[in-house]
């Protein structure tokens, strides 16, 4: 943040020797990262009467506008390397991942994107260009536009090629948005396709490894997904399992509803490719990030009609009931592994492959 | 979980629910044949790490309990070691490890907190990685800081005996298991009557290794597999021999596990290592248990080439409450720990065996902080 204000920049100046300093591992989605954002932005700014504010650390913030409408506003920097990876790129990941955090909280339909570039000086124009007409197909796709931008270059070294920041700004009928904190007992809960893709994808790329073409990025926009889920049926709460992957989704919503939540490992769907892959990096698809997957709370009632609708559109054809809500193990989420039962634990901080 | 491959005989057979309901009935049924409750240790963190995944200790017989002795190679690695890591680091050459040793504590830095201050630490997957890096930079010293048991010590030796760079070296940490169940088993506090012996260590030492060992400590053990049928059936193994008072051995990992181990890999193994004694991270000090660089193959030794200037820096304090030892000789669960998941996290470990994917605290966080329902 550039505005820090006097009173920190002067306690960082006098004793910077024993200062905590930022690690990869409180940009890793867990709870150094929670505790960060407590104490960097949460405290910092003052309550509001938003529906849903910053407090509440949802995918966004709802602000009503007039007696019948809010105005949804969310905002993502994206960095990831490599910038062209197996099943998108930096672009249409910046697009995905702003359209998808709007479509969380219930709104659907982008009214506008804005888009701001960070160039690294040395950077190629042709690479910038194919982020850009990525950016433009991703919004195609999402029925979204950008409408306003910026673009700064900073000098050679001074950063890794290339970060962009998106904000997504959308209108919901008032009491029309969708919360991560909805849930309740008896709620089931849908996965609306094969988790841990993108990260699984994007690891072993950065490694190194080829384990064949099936594997790559699931990053796409999802807010026709959505729409379709919430047109069918009564969607309580909903997350995308980005960074932190389906393990800290469910834990997040658990403990915001206060509620349990019981998972059959067995249900969750998870593509071959993505499961052998796993098992070879040692790394559990449940923990790592998804870019084109929701996960949603549905009244038990509508679940089967909401698991049609998803499964009706192509990118919710592997769509599945995972789990339930219960009145049980408040916060916690409990895996029915198809032996035997544990804690489905959130991971912490960056993902390392193991050796043996 | 579900999964759209086409699924392998060997999954279908290794990961039935049917059969480990099975298995399930049959320790039940020998727990009541013995009529009291049994100790089993393992020594190999893949085995937690089935245990705990699939939630197996929740199946259980209640009076069966399963512990991991020093089975996490990573976690035994001595604090000095990872110093010697670290100032190699900080002293501009390229030290690369696997990625489990990364953010183990040395007395005050990791070589994670090397990298975030600036130095050149590379994770890798292999040896072989690692001398690969040394072929790229070859104006740059690569170090491969060397760690695990037979199974990765035994990938050092392949690389150093086929002519890697001159700017490659080995700082070994490399452990040998067999002595340190010896010592586990004679300490005072233990109370083992079976040992599920690692699967992963076997196929290159062997079983036969452990002949010697059953008879002289008068305790059965099984070689068991990894897969959540092999933990219960190497189980129901070790169950008989409690209850027929056999000090048995079986190995109930043959796809895998010879008698005599991958023999070649072994000829490696001792072509470039010695074994010397040294300490093992809170456990104690091992005969025989360390792996050192022989005198053949000193030229590729880190501690050799390089005069390791080793500034410590201060012990953090909360280490004096870790019971990491505990844990590792088997005395102690995790939970027994004030620092678990509190002070003592993955991210910011006191104990190494909060780090290490093979490491018992590491392993009950990441699967759900503790073992039953």
């Amino acid at each position: 943040m550039s505005d820090t204000d006097d009173v920190g920049e002067a306690e960082l100046s006098e004793d910077n020797s024993d200062d905590e300093v930022i690690t990869h591992a409180h940009g890793a989605g867990g709870s150094q990262m929670a505790e960060l954002i407590e104490s960097l932005a949460v405290s910092r700014f003052a309550e509001t009467d938003a529906d849903v504010g910053l407090a509440a650390l949802d995918d966004g913030s709802v602000q009503p506008i007039d007696d019948d409408h809010s105005v949804v506003v969310t905002t993502d920097s994206h960095v990831v390397t490599p910038l062209f990876f197996r099943g998108g790129d930096i672009g249409r990941l910046a697009v995905s991942g702003t359209v998808n955090d709007l479509a969380m909280m219930g709104a659907t339909e982008p009214l506008a994107l804005t888009s701001s570039l960070i160039i690294e000086a040395g950077t190629p124009q042709t690479t910038v260009e194919r982020v850009t007409e990525s950016m433009r197909e991703a919004c195609e796709e999402a029925g979204a536009t950008v409408t306003t931008g910026d673009t700064k270059v900073m000098g050679s070294g001074e950063m890794d090629t290339l970060a962009i920041n998106t904000t997504g700004v959308a209108v919901v009928p008032k009491g029309g948005h969708v919360p991560d904190a909805g849930l309740s007992v008896g709620d089931r809960l849908i996965v609306s396709g094969t988790v841990g893709d993108h990260g699984i994808s994007l690891l072993s790329e950065r490694e190194g490894f080829d384990f064949g073409g099936d594997l790559e990025s699931d990053v796409q926009p999802v807010n026709d997904l959505v729409r379709a889920a919430m047109d069918a049926g009564e969607v309580t709460a909903m997350k995308d399992p980005t960074r932190g992957g389906l393990a800290t989704v469910l834990n997040e919503m658990a403990s915001k509803a206060d509620v349990g939540i019981d998972v059959e490992e067995r249900s969750v769907p998870v593509s071959g490719p993505v499961s052998s892959a796993g098992e070879v990096l040692g790394i559990e698809p449940f923990d790592v990030a998804c870019e084109g997957v929701v996960v949603m709370g549905v009244a038990s009632e509508d679940a089967a009609d909401v698991l049609d609708a998803l499964r009706d559109n192509p990118k919710g054809e592997d769509a599945a009931i995972v789990g339930e809500v219960v009145d049980d193990h408040t916060g916690q989420v409990v895996l029915d592994t198809g032996f035997g039962r544990r804690y489905l634990s959130p991971p912490e901080g960056e993902q390392l492959p193991r050796i043996c | 979980m579900a999964t759209n491959a086409e699924s392998g005989d060997d999954e279908l057979q290794f990961r039935d629910p049917e059969k480990a309901e099975q298995l399930t009935d049959e320790l039940e049924a020998l727990m009541a044949e013995i009529g009291e409750p049994v100790n089993v240790m393992h020594v190999c963190g893949s085995h937690e790490q089935a245990i705990a995944k699939f939630g197996l200790r929740s199946i259980l017989p209640d009076d069966l309990t399963v512990r991991m002795g020093p089975g996490c190679p990573v976690c035994v690695t001595n604090m000095p070691e990872v110093d010697e890591a670290v100032a190699l680091a900080e002293e501009g050459k390229i030290v690369t490890t696997y990625g489990d040793m990364f953010r183990v504590p040395g007395t005050e830095k990791s070589l994670a907190d090397a990298r975030d201050e600036g130095a050149d630490v590379r994770v890798v997957y292999s040896a072989s990685e690692a001398a690969e890096i040394a072929e790229e930079e070859p104006d740059r010293e690569v170090i491969f800081f060397a760690t695990g048991f037979e199974t990765t010590a035994a990938p050092t030796a392949a690389v150093l005996t086929s002519d890697p760079p001159e700017n490659f070296s080995v700082l070994s940490a490399h452990k040998y298991v067999p002595p340190a169940m010896e010592v586990v088993a004679e300490m005072p506090d233990t109370d083992v009557d079976g040992f599920l012996a690692a699967g992963h260590a076997a196929t290159i030492t062997g079983y036969g290794l452990f002949e010697d060992f059953v008879e002289e400590y008068d305790t059965p053990a099984v070689v068991g597999g990894f897969e959540p049928i092999d933990v219960l059936y190497a189980l129901a193994r070790l169950l008989e021999f409690i209850r027929d008072d056999e000090a048995g051995l079986e190995n109930a990992y043959p796809r895998c596990v010879s008698r005599e181990g991958n023999v070649p890999a072994k000829e490696q193994l001792w072509e470039v290592f010695d074994t010397t004694s040294g300490e093992w991270r809170g456990i104690a000090e091992i005969p025989d248990a360390n792996l050192v660089l022989s005198e053949d193959y000193a030229h590729f030794d880190a501690r050799e080439r390089f005069d390791i200037d080793v500034d410590p820096g201060a012990a953090d304090p909360l280490t004096e409450d870790c019971i990491c030892g505990d844990i590792m000789a088997g005395q102690a669960d995790p939970d027994e720990c004030e620092l678990f998941g509190e002070e003592c996290t993955p991210q910011d470990p006191v104990g190494a065996c909060m780090v290490s994917s093979e490491g018992t605290c590491k392993i009950w966080l990441e699967y759900g902080g503790q073992p039953d329902l």
